[in-house]
């Protein structure tokens, strides 16, 4: 029998307090795919990290409408993907380097470690940005790979 | 909702900051002003034990990063104890075990500050 795709979103107010909703919701969608302990803890994160960067950076803070953030799943039965959608200012993909680490860390820099780890934690991760309109961080795991 | 707590505790000259709970954006607020506080008060010897901690995002690493400088520069030091292997993945896949001393317990990590235990 072949399986079919799923999908599954939240849209929630661009809030520090519902990350913890957001790495639930796809913990237990990854838990349902049968992912590893280790691997559903690498995709929480990726996730976590993503959303935070949109929480704290994707919007300049004003006192207007409320922002908010989306969070779309789609299973597959090779992988699983998971797009981080804000419409937000946005960023320059290119200009997001991987850091010496080493010399980061020796600098005591702080912050910017989201998008390095989002790197080494997924198995693919690719940008779509619309600055205003429709930014996405997309993140792929696959079932049977374990990089990073 | 968010479950985090932050127990301090003496030990000799050592401060123990014990952390439990999800360590994230959100809840990093609260141990940086726990941290902070120590700082202004001149404590500069500090363990923190990861013992009842479940998970961390790059927000609470920052935390560790944004005191270390002002710690060491008046002569104490930040040493991190008691990590679950899941929590001490993340400090590992950012390089932080070359610059913090990790232990695996407590008294060893006190020790390290010429302490009796």
């Amino acid at each position: 029998m072949k399986r079919k795709n799923k999908k599954f979103q939240i849209k929630l107010p661009i809030e520090t307090v519902n990350l913890e909703i957001i790495r639930d919701f796809v913990a237990h969608i990854a838990q349902n795919m049968g992912f590893s302990e280790e691997n559903i803890h690498r995709i929480e994160l990726a996730v976590d990290e993503a959303s935070t960067n949109v929480i704290k950076h994707a919007y300049k803070p004003t006192n207007g409408n409320q922002k908010f953030i989306s969070i779309q799943v789609t299973t597959y039965p090779d992988r699983l993907q998971i797009d981080v959608i804000d419409s937000g200012k946005g960023f320059d993909p290119k200009k997001i380097k991987t850091p010496a680490m080493d010399l980061y860390l020796k600098k005591m820099k702080r912050g910017g470690l989201g998008l390095y780890l989002i790197k080494t934690l997924m198995d693919e991760v690719e940008y779509e940005i619309r600055p205003g309109i429709r930014n996405k961080v997309r993140m792929i795991k696959y079932r049977n790979q374990n990089v990073g | 909702m968010e479950r985090f707590e932050v127990f301090l505790k003496d030990r000799e000259s050592v401060k123990i900051l014990n952390i439990q709970g999800f360590l994230d954006a959100h809840t990093a607020p609260d141990f940086e002003s726990e941290l902070q506080k120590l700082i202004r008060e001149k404590n500069y010897n500090i363990v923190v034990n990861l013992d009842g901690l479940q998970y961390i995002s790059s927000a609470g690493l920052g935390v560790f990063m944004g005191v270390i400088e002002d710690i060491r520069g008046n002569g104490g030091d930040l040493k991190i104890c008691c990590a679950a292997p899941k929590v001490f993945k993340v400090f590992d896949l950012l390089g932080f075990p070359s610059l913090y001393e990790f232990f695996d317990s407590e008294d060893s990590a006190i020790k390290k500050f010429n302490v009796k235990v």
